[in-house]
């Protein structure tokens, strides 16, 4: 149940983002042989500019560094409008992950360097950890070297989710063992303008132009480090999973657009002299996608208030809600095409648009199958 | 009850009539097509995509080992081995043509012939053309050099073809034709279109006639319309006023339907017609996703699914020969939905995975951050979404199957 000011939040997400980041605003981020245009930046600055205003930013920043602490199922909520018209934005990236890190791992001092700029929406933070094609949390091997007080850094990270507009960055390195040991890691707040890092953004299917880190002797001092040194993983683990709701959380809202577009379209087009949706083959596919947006919800749900709520359960409820969603998106998203005909195929109509980006948040922190295959391990299969 | 279900797939599927030519003679066709083409094969074709020679006439043509490939093929006859001479064809048996199939996919060729005129309008120009029609078109399908597109669906007429609008008027000596198609495939880089038209509007299937069309008339626009997978060649076709000589409407006026309804089935065999030779994931597998200790796939999930796909395509690769030993002749018919549909969606399956293996390589779109194997794959994937669509969808294939084929009532 949400309460009064969680509901409030909500309608005006849903407002805003329909006025202001329609399907069609993305579609600006495309060129028109239907991939990212190269000077996009992958999302509207403006429209950023206007989310921090109305504070979304902070909501998971305390109120003494300036933001609202409403929590992380508010933080959903929002995520969830955002899905709905696939709009772009650092948000999961700098408000939710870069803001965890800083609450769950910062000192005092790096929580009010870091912060307040999260919260007003001026920093814009992201997790650069991954850097080869599958997800493999303990596989690290970009190189951080205990150098006189500070480190240096050498290697290279790759997907960086919004790499190109963020102004720092969790940066998980290796000090110590083998690319594989779960000891080891340790995380670094590195800014994106310091000397010998550099940024070439990916052009991805989904226009939003994730990046490719370099480092290439990337000095940083001892208070960069967020943590305890070579014991990040427990900390990343967490920060993972925490990207891996808000996601699931933004998927959710994919799906339900998806969903609600297409049986729009059963409705309305007609063939054989009937509206399509009367044939019966096609009602219970519906009702079948119906049922699973049904799971879907009800798992990130549940995953949004363990984040809340610290539960020891969160890492299992992180991978069910990703995984359950990650299966309901691709199907939707699937039949949002089929059910759409010839102009499902089109870079037109949105249906492309919305299987684009099922495909690759499906992959992103984690895919569909490597959830279950977490869960599993967690649940004894 | 088991034996009449498998019956209609041995009465009614299958591509040809397998005789009991074998032996000896066969043997030594075996020989001989496998030295011509070996010889005549262009080395850097080998597994080609050959799909985007057909789709692209334009990537073909400007690639010159395709052009020489065309032109020995055309001379050989061995596109379409089975015509007749005096269409272009070689007069081969079906037996001898699946032999050069044979030996074609084993050196990793394609047929440079193939083209929606091989696969959809020269079978049924066959059947249903005159001998004027076949002579003055079938020797062009026969050396690929009159490119074809598909004139059937409009806006309002995608899986009810059959309320289609396009109009078509008795001028007396000739035809006029005005309306709009469109996902004509090709249609910009096409000579000349096979349409379905209305000739009578007091009859829906009863008012249809299948007419040839020079894309070169005046009238004739065509609007590209890109697709998900930024592909072009998918159109939108504007007849305003065009002319069209009394001689190119194919059977009777009003009889086109049945000539569509051929042809359809002609086309869902080229798309349920399997390239033997596919590329296993599993190589791909393992380097992108490593190995377990066992030296098993290191993502159990997507192996098992990758299994299930893999079983699925044999299956199928069974299947087909086992309906080709079994037919009795006549080329498709009904059945051919099941195969259909059982085919795209093990191909469109096997797209996905392979995206899937590659991870968040596999999301890429262009740029030298993503090799050429995994943008093609990412594009390749986006188009196979298309396989449940065109030629008539996976749900118009099921209702066929379940009302022609298992003979539920409608
Ligand atoms: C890549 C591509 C290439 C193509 N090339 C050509 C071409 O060259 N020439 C040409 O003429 N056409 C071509 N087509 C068009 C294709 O044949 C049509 O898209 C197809 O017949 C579906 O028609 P539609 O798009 O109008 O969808 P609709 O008929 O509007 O169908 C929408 C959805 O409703 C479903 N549906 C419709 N009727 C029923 C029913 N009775 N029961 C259950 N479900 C139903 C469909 O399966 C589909 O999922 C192409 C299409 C694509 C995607």
């Amino acid at each position: 149940m949400l309460n009064e000011e969680q509901q409030m939040l909500r309608d005006m997400a849903a407002e805003w983002v329909r006025d202001r980041l329609p399907v069609t605003a993305l579609r600006s981020l495309y060129g028109h042989d239907g991939g990212g245009r190269p000077d996009a930046e992958g999302f509207d600055p403006a429209a950023w500019t206007e989310m921090a205003q109305m504070g979304w930013t902070g909501i998971l920043v305390p109120e003494a560094q300036g933001g609202s602490d409403f929590g992380c199922r508010s933080m959903g909520l929002v995520l969830e409008e955002l899905g709905r018209t696939l709009g772009a934005s650092p948000l999961l990236s700098s408000a939710l992950v870069a803001a965890s890190a800083l609450r769950l791992g910062g000192t005092e001092a790096q929580q009010a360097r870091w912060l307040p700029g999260i919260a007003d929406g001026s920093a814009i933070g992201t997790l650069a950890a991954e850097e080869g094609s599958q997800h493999e949390r303990e596989k690290i091997a970009l190189a951080a070297m205990a150098v006189g007080d500070g480190w240096v850094l050498n290697g290279i990270k790759r997907p960086v989710q919004d790499g190109m507009a963020a102004t720092f960055a969790i940066v998980a390195a290796r000090t110590h063992g083998l690319p594989g040991d779960r000891d080891g890691i340790t995380l670094f707040l590195v800014e994106s303008d310091t000397p010998g890092l550099s940024r070439e953004a990916l052009d991805q299917i989904d226009a939003r132009r994730p990046a490719l880190f370099s480092f290439d002797n990337v000095t940083v001092s001892a208070d960069a480090v967020l943590g305890e040194v070579g014991k990040g993983i427990d900390l990343l683990d967490s920060l993972f999973d925490r990207a891996a709701i808000g996601l699931a959380a933004e998927m959710l809202g994919n799906a339900s657009q998806a969903f609600d577009t297409t049986l729009d379209y059963l409705k309305t087009r007609v063939q054989f002299g009937a509206v399509i949706g009367s044939f019966q083959a096609l009602q219970h596919r519906a009702a079948e996608m119906f049922g699973e947006l049904q799971l879907a919800r009800s798992a990130v749900e549940a995953a949004l208030d363990a984040m809340d709520a610290n539960d020891p359960a969160l890492p299992a409820l992180a991978s069910l809600a990703k995984a359950t969603v990650g299966e309901t998106l691709h199907g939707i998203s699937s039949q949002m095409v089929q059910l759409h005909g010839g102009i499902g195929m089109t870079h037109e109509h949105d249906a492309g648009l919305y299987l684009k980006r099922a495909r690759v948040a499906a992959q992103c922190y984690g895919s569909t199958a490597w959830h279950r295959e977490r869960w599993a391990r967690l649940n004894g299969y | 009850m088991l034996h009449r279900k498998a019956a209609w797939l041995l009465r009614e599927t299958g591509t040809g009539c397998m005789a009991e030519w074998d032996g000896m003679e066969a043997q030594s066709f075996r020989q001989e097509a496998r030295a011509w083409l070996r010889a005549n094969f262009p080395p850097s074709l080998t597994n080609a995509p050959s799909i985007h020679f057909v789709s692209d006439r334009h990537a073909a043509e400007s690639n010159a080992d395709w052009r020489l490939w065309r032109e020995r093929m055309a001379e050989k006859r061995w596109g379409v081995p089975t015509w007749e001479p005096r269409y272009g064809g070689a007069g081969l048996s079906e037996a001898q043509a699946k032999i050069i199939g044979q030996e074609l996919a084993a050196i990793g060729g394609f047929n440079p012939i193939r083209s929606y005129g091989t696969m959809m309008l020269g079978p049924t120009l066959l059947e249903y053309g005159s001998e004027e029609q076949k002579l003055e078109h079938l020797p062009f399908i026969a050396t690929n050099e009159r490119r074809w597109c598909q004139g059937f669906s409009e806006p309002g007429a995608g899986s009810d073809l059959a309320s289609l609008q396009t109009k078509c008027i008795d001028m007396g000596d000739h035809w006029l034709v005005n309306g709009q198609k469109i996902w004509t495939s090709g249609a910009d880089q096409a000579d000349w279109c096979f349409a379905l038209v209305r000739t009578d509007t007091s009859r829906k299937q009863g008012g249809i006639s299948f007419l040839l069309i020079d894309m070169k008339s005046e009238g004739i626009e065509t609007r590209p319309i890109v697709l998900i997978s930024g592909s072009t060649h998918f159109c939108e076709v504007f007849f305003n006023d065009v002319k069209v000589p009394k001689g190119n409407l194919v059977g009777e006026v009003n009889q086109g339907w049945a000539i569509a309804k051929r042809l359809l089935q002609f086309e869902r065999n080229s798309l349920s017609d399997v390239k033997a030779e596919i590329t296993p994931l599993a190589p791909l597998a393992h380097e992108y996703c490593g190995t377990d200790s066992m030296g098993r796939i290191d993502n159990p999930d997507l192996r098992v699914r990758m299994v299930r796909n893999a079983m699925r395509h044999e299956a199928y690769l069974a299947t087909v020969a086992r309906l080709t030993r079994e037919a009795k002749s006549g080329g498709p018919s009904n059945g051919v939905s099941a195969l259909k549909n059982l085919w795209s969606g093990i191909i469109q399956e096997r797209a996905e995975l392979l995206v899937e293996l590659m991870g968040a390589n596999g999301l890429g779109w262009s740029g030298e951050h993503y090799t050429d194997a995994e943008r093609e794959a990412t594009r390749a994937w986006l188009h196979s979404k298309a396989f449940s669509i065109y030629g008539g969808s996976y749900e118009v294939q099921n209702n066929i199957t379940a009302k022609r084929t298992l003979d539920l009532p409608a």
